[in-house]
């Protein structure tokens, strides 16, 4: 099968996750979509991977999996005490880090 | 014998070393320590004087290299003394007369808390002449120049809790540096013109340099010596200058420090001689001081100030004949060291009428103190006509020397300048007289003070007079001793160089000229102080009277010009540094700050707004990125 | 291979300033003992330094020399050459005096009090900054200089901005707002110095494709590398600009009189004797030699700006109300004589600059300390607060006029001797701007004189008859400094010996020979 459908494939899931960040206000939603987008740009690399016949882009789809592992520890512990002093997961709610 | 040299001033040293850091100690023994160290440096003078007489004419000039003090490339400054007829004459008075006024003051200052201090500070200044004159060159001259401007600013401020005493000697410093200025830019001159600015390498090479060079360096030390020396147009200090404790005037402010700007040019000859265009300045700065002393000296009240004129306008007949070259240099020095008797002799006894007058320095509230002080009135009264050129004192033969030697310039310069000297001989008889007939001729004019207390007049003690009768001996017979077979000529005449003037007038008639005016200027002094009482309060007087109180003007102009325009000057940098330059930063910063607080609006806070412009900053690069490569 | 003294000199005081701020809050006399003690163990090594220094050999001397950052061809090199050792001696002398006079600087401000003055950071700040600056001047690699003359900023701001001056007029409230102006702006300024200089680093790397001192000026010396004549001012104006800022010149001097006022005393001794001699003395070691054609370029409009600055700091000296600042503005006319001695380009001028900036380093540091131990007796700034003072504590008032007396140049104390050579060498080639230069010397006697005079004479003021005299930690802070002013005056061969060889290379770098007298020249 030709690699570049998986390509598109990527890329729609890229939009759809970027998309929602933009859109929702829900932070787990916000959350969940920005792990649609890191996933689309692993799949991207696998493919690359694939087309360019070397490992570098498992690689580093290996190391996005780590960092997106501690990105969702850290996260989630945000939104959860963030839900905690203010009952309310909106991110346009919290908004006082401005200056 | 050269090793002595560096004692002679060691001695003193060692005493302002030990008085000024050795604490209340010594505050007991201090004058003593004082005054021994500096008769101990005489001592050394009068040995390597004997030394020198025992030499030939030709080889009585000692040197003494201790050290090479800056060594930069060419630019070689040595710690050298050198010990000639000239330096040997000025350590001679200055030790001599030092050491008088040491004794003097033992006495003189027996009931100031701080006396320990004020003899460190006189063996400060004896150690600082004494190296002015023995330098082997400028730079080292100019240490001891600065020196005693130190001294000199220290001890007119001694009493510093009077502000006007504390403001003097900010005055006087200050109005010395401009002449120091001079003396710095003349030894930079030296050192472009020659390489070097050692005495014997630059005075030995003057043929070789251009004259507008010489010229230059002649007009800068000339400077320098007006400073030092209260000459016109830097005279302004001196008067100030008697805040100091009179002791302090009859050394410094009159025997030895004003005089350097004398030593300074006669040193220098050979640079004079070649620059004819200084030597005029030069003559014309002495016999324009010499009547501006002479008449500021007419007006004075206060006993000190009318001496401190008179002080100025003695040294003016000295720069004047200093201008004069070869002719005069001899009779520069010479009449410098009569001075030196009789003026410090004069200090001395105003410090003795001051001493038995409860400190009263106006004149118009003394009168008839001869029978109250005879001793000071005696020694006072020599040193008077020593100064008028009574015949056969002392300040006859210099005085008249100088006179002739003004005429012998030759020309119209030579009748301006020696009518100008035979017009201050008049003058300086009618001032002197008249202190001498305020001071102790007629009625007693004291009065009790506001707190009711009467000053008791009475003679000091003899610790104090015994310098005063040294002195007064000095002033009666150093005269007739330097002029008997021209002794004084013939000693110095190897490192000054003499010529015989010609002068268009003959000696004699000189000589009746000057005793004739001298009778007319003390006769009016008589008639107008002897025959009449004096008023306590002065009168109005004339113009001329009333500009002479204020030193004819120069302070006022001086206020109005310098100090008025400088603070104008300061207060207005002040405001530009602060609100131009510091603003042109602080309004950089404040637009920086302007800037960036339109820029802060954007961050809005909502994580999603920030996210939009990633998403875009993105898909810019991303578009860039792909344009690049179409291109 | 030989012990790394110079790495030594340095790391010292940097491992003290660690150990300084370790000690336990507690502690708080011990940790000011430590400091002490490090700090004279670092002029103990200074004074190895300068012993096994010697005038008449290679250039550099004890150079060390490591692989750094290869990529970039930064390497760890040091050297010192005359004038570099000449300044880490007075650095290293320097720093015991001020850590001896800040003794209770940084106490709490009342016992039990809550306010906590954390003791043990103001003297490893000190420490820090004694240990980068002496790394500047023993730096021959232009990165590695660059990074320790940015760095030491950091410690400086937090001494301005924390340690500060709790004297003020308007209150405690109306000095910390000062305080704070001045820090920060002491940094702002310094840092856009910094910025334009770290541009030209870079430009230099590109142009010279290494970082090496000495390599560069031998391959521009010997035509293997050339430099385009625009490149060149560029490069020169950038390093000069932030020279320029610390040193300072006028008219990038005005954080100075800020950060001088509100630091205390010590710390404003630590600004102007000892960080400010890095703007000059890398004036002398980099823009020079890296660059001596645009150096001769640039000299006519520098020489015009430094005269500016002896002249104005002067006046302004004089129109000032505040004791610091006065010393302040004071320092600014002495960096114009120092500037024009360096870029006189005669052998009197830029010996002269260097003893310069050794003398000025004591002399300001007497004058100041003695200031700072009379202002910590009123608490006040203001001239016109004092009067009489002399009567009261003769020693304070005579260290005083000593202090004052060598920033007027008085002859026969050390000043003097380097003023009178930077005056000359300046005079030789530019007559006209040593005359007018000469008119500081009169100024320098107005400021200091209407100083003593408003301060320490008079009649005594109500508010300072109770005030003690020196005590005795302060008599051995001020006392060795003012030996040390007469025996320079009277003696300062040691020095010029020293300093001469290296700044004969200097001169031969811009192809400059001093002029000849007009008596030789004309045979």
């Amino acid at each position: 099968m030709n690699p570049v459908n998986y390509l598109y494939l990527a890329a729609l899931l890229f939009t759809i996750g970027a998309t929602g960040v933009l859109i929702r206000r829900n932070a787990i939603v916000v959350f969940m979509c920005i792990e649609l987008m890191l996933n689309a740009c692993n799949l991207a690399f696998v493919v690359f991977s694939r087309m360019h016949g070397n490992l570098d882009g498992q690689i580093i789809a290996f190391f996005t999996m780590v960092v997106a592992a501690a990105e969702v520890v850290v996260g989630l512990a945000i939104i959860v005490s963030l839900f905690r002093t203010r009952h309310s997961a909106s991110v346009d709610d919290a908004s006082l880090m401005k200056l | 014998m050269e090793n002595l040299i560096a004692l002679l001033i060691a001695a003193p040293l060692l005493g302002a070393a030990l008085l000024l850091t050795g604490g209340r100690r010594l505050d007991s023994v201090g004058h003593w320590i004082g005054t021994l160290l500096s008769a101990t440096s005489f001592v050394f003078g009068v040995i390597l004087f004997a030394d020198l007489l025992g030499k030939d004419a030709e080889h009585r000039t000692l040197t003494q290299h201790l050290y090479t003090w800056v060594p930069v490339e060419s630019f070689q400054a040595d710690v050298t003394f050198r010990l000639d007829q000239l330096s040997m004459t000025f350590v001679l008075l200055i030790t001599g007369v030092g050491s008088l006024i040491h004794l003097y003051s033992v006495g003189y200052m027996e009931h100031d808390e701080r006396r320990r201090r004020f003899f460190g500070y006189l063996n400060l200044f004896l150690a600082a002449m004494l190296l002015l004159v023995l330098a082997d060159n400028y730079l080292l001259l100019y240490v001891g120049w600065e020196g005693v401007g130190l001294a000199s600013y220290l001890l007119i401020g001694f009493w510093q809790h009077k502000p006007s005493a504390a403001t003097a000697a900010k005055k006087a410093f200050l109005v010395n540096r401009v002449g120091d200025m001079g003396l710095s830019i003349a030894i930079m001159l030296m050192f472009t013109t020659f390489g070097t600015f050692a005495f014997g390498p630059v005075l030995g090479s003057v043929g070789d340099a251009s004259e507008g060079k010489l010229t230059a360096i002649g007009l800068m030390l000339l400077l320098a010596a007006c400073g030092k020396s209260a000459q016109v147009p830097l005279q302004s200090w001196l008067g100030d200058a008697m805040e100091g404790p009179t002791p302090v005037s009859a050394l410094i402010h009159a025997a030895t420090m004003v005089t350097a700007g004398v030593y300074l040019i006669v040193r220098s000859g050979a640079i004079f001689n070649a620059a004819p265009d200084a030597q005029l300045v030069v003559t014309v700065v002495g016999a324009v001081t010499l009547l501006f002393g002479a008449i500021v000296g007419c007006a004075k009240d206060d006993i000190k100030k009318a001496l401190a004129g008179s002080t100025m306008s003695q040294i003016g007949y000295m720069i004047l004949a200093a201008g004069l070259g070869p002719i005069g240099y001899v009779f520069a020095i010479m009449h410098l060291v009569t001075h030196g008797f009789f003026k410090a002799g004069l200090f001395l006894g105003a410090g003795s009428v001051m001493h038995g007058m409860n400190d009263e320095v106006d004149m118009r509230k003394y009168g008839g103190l001869r029978t109250y002080m005879p001793i000071t009135f005696v020694t006072f009264g020599l040193g008077y006509l020593a100064i008028i050129g009574f015949p056969f004192l002392s300040g006859f033969y210099s005085k008249d020397a100088i006179i002739e030697a003004a005429f012998a310039k030759g020309g119209t310069q030579g009748w301006i300048l020696g009518g100008v000297a035979l017009l201050g001989a008049a003058i300086t008889a009618f001032y002197m007289t008249r202190v001498m007939l305020m001071t102790f001729f007629g009625e007693k004019r004291w009065q009790p003070d506001e707190n009711g207390n009467e000053p008791h007049p009475h003679e000091s003690p003899s610790v104090m007079t015994i310098p005063m009768i040294v002195l007064a001996v000095g002033s009666v017979g150093a005269g007739f001793f330097f002029h008997l077979g021209d002794r004084f000529l013939n000693w110095l005449e190897p490192v000054t160089g003499h010529e015989e003037g010609n002068s268009p007038v003959g000696a004699g008639a000189i000589t009746a000229a000057t005793l004739v005016l001298l009778v007319v200027g003390a006769g009016i002094a008589y008639l107008q102080y002897g025959r009449k009482p004096v008023p306590v309060t002065a009168p109005r007087g004339s113009l001329l009277a009333r500009a002479a109180r204020r030193d004819l003007l120069q302070d006022d102009f001086n206020h109005v010009v310098l100090v008025r325009g400088g603070e104008h000057l300061t207060r207005s940098l002040v405001y530009v540094d602060h609100t131009l330059v510091d603003g042109v930063v602080n309004g950089t910063a404040a637009s920086f700050g302007g800037l960036s607080g339109r820029l802060r609006r954007l961050q809005n806070g909502f994580a999603r707004s920030y996210a939009v412009s990633m998403f875009g900053g993105a898909a810019l690069l991303v578009a860039a990125t792909l344009l690049m490569r179409a291109v | 291979m030989s012990f790394p003294l110079l790495t030594a000199t340095a790391v010292l005081p940097a491992v003290g300033a660690i150990a300084t701020a370790a000690v336990p809050a507690a502690r708080r006399t011990a940790a000011k003992w430590l400091a002490l003690l490090v700090s004279l163990a670092t002029l103990a090594l200074a004074i190895v330094i300068l012993v096994r220094f010697d005038p008449g050999g290679a250039r550099y001397q004890l150079t060390e020399s490591h692989a750094w950052i290869s990529a970039f061809g930064v390497r760890y090199e040091l050297g010192v050459d005359g004038i570099g050792v000449a300044l880490v001696a007075l650095t290293a002398l320097l720093i015991p005096f001020i850590v001896l006079a800040g003794w209770h600087d940084a106490d709490p401000l009342e016992t039990g009090s809550k306010r906590w003055r954390p003791t043990q950071g103001f003297f490893a700040l000190i420490l820090a900054v004694e240990a980068m600056v002496i790394i500047s001047f023993e730096a021959t690699d232009v990165f590695l200089f660059y990074i320790f003359f940015e760095a030491m900023l950091i410690p400086m701001y937090f001494l301005i901005g924390g340690f500060g001056d709790r004297a003020h007029e308007h209150g405690e409230e109306a000095a910390s707002t000062q305080r704070s102006y001045a820090a920060v702006k002491f940094l702002l300024y310094n840092l856009v110095g910094g910025l334009i200089m770290l541009a030209a680093v870079i430009g230099l790397y590109v142009v010279a494709g290494n970082f090496s001192l000495q390599e560069i000026v031998q391959a521009r010396a010997n035509g293997s590398l050339h430099m385009a004549t625009s490149t060149e001012r560029w490069l020169f104006l950038g390093f000069f600009f932030a020279f320029a800022v610390k040193a300072p010149l006028w008219p990038l001097h005005t954080w100075l009189p800020n950060a001088m006022g509100e630091a205390t005393a010590p710390v404003a001794v630590l600004i102007t004797a000892v960080v400010d001699k890095v703007g000059t003395f890398a004036m002398l070691r980099f823009c020079l030699q890296l660059f001596p054609e645009a150096s001769k370029w640039a000299t006519p409009v520098i020489l015009v700006l430094a005269l500016i600055s002896i002249v104005y700091g002067a006046l302004l000296a004089v129109g000032q109300r505040d004791i610091k600042r006065l010393v302040a503005y004071a320092s600014i006319s002495h960096f114009g004589f120092i500037i024009l001695g360096i870029f006189a380009m005669t052998s009197q001028g830029q010996s002269g600059a260097t003893l310069y900036m050794v003398n000025h380093g004591i002399s300001t540091a007497a004058l100041m300390l003695v200031a700072g131990f009379l202002i910590s007796r009123r608490g006040s700034r203001l001239i016109a607060d004092y009067g009489g003072v002399q009567k009261v504590a003769p020693v304070l008032a005579g260290t005083f006029l000593i202090g004052g007396l060598a920033t007027l140049s008085l002859p026969g104390l050390a000043p003097f001797v380097s003023e009178f050579l930077v005056l000359v060498g300046t005079f030789t080639r530019y007559p006209a701007i040593g005359i007018i230069a000469t008119f500081g010397i009169v100024l320098a006697a107005l400021y200091t004189l209407v100083l003593y005079q408003r301060t320490m004479t008079g009649p005594v003021k109500p508010e300072v008859t109770a005030m003690p005299d020196l005590r005795a930690r302060e008599l051995v802070v001020v006392a060795p400094l003012i030996v040390l002013l007469i025996f320079l005056g009277v003696y300062p061969k040691p020095v010029t010996d020293i300093v001469n060889p290296a700044v004969k290379q200097t001169m031969s770098d811009v192809h400059q020979t001093d002029p000849k007298p007009e008596v030789e020249a004309a045979k």
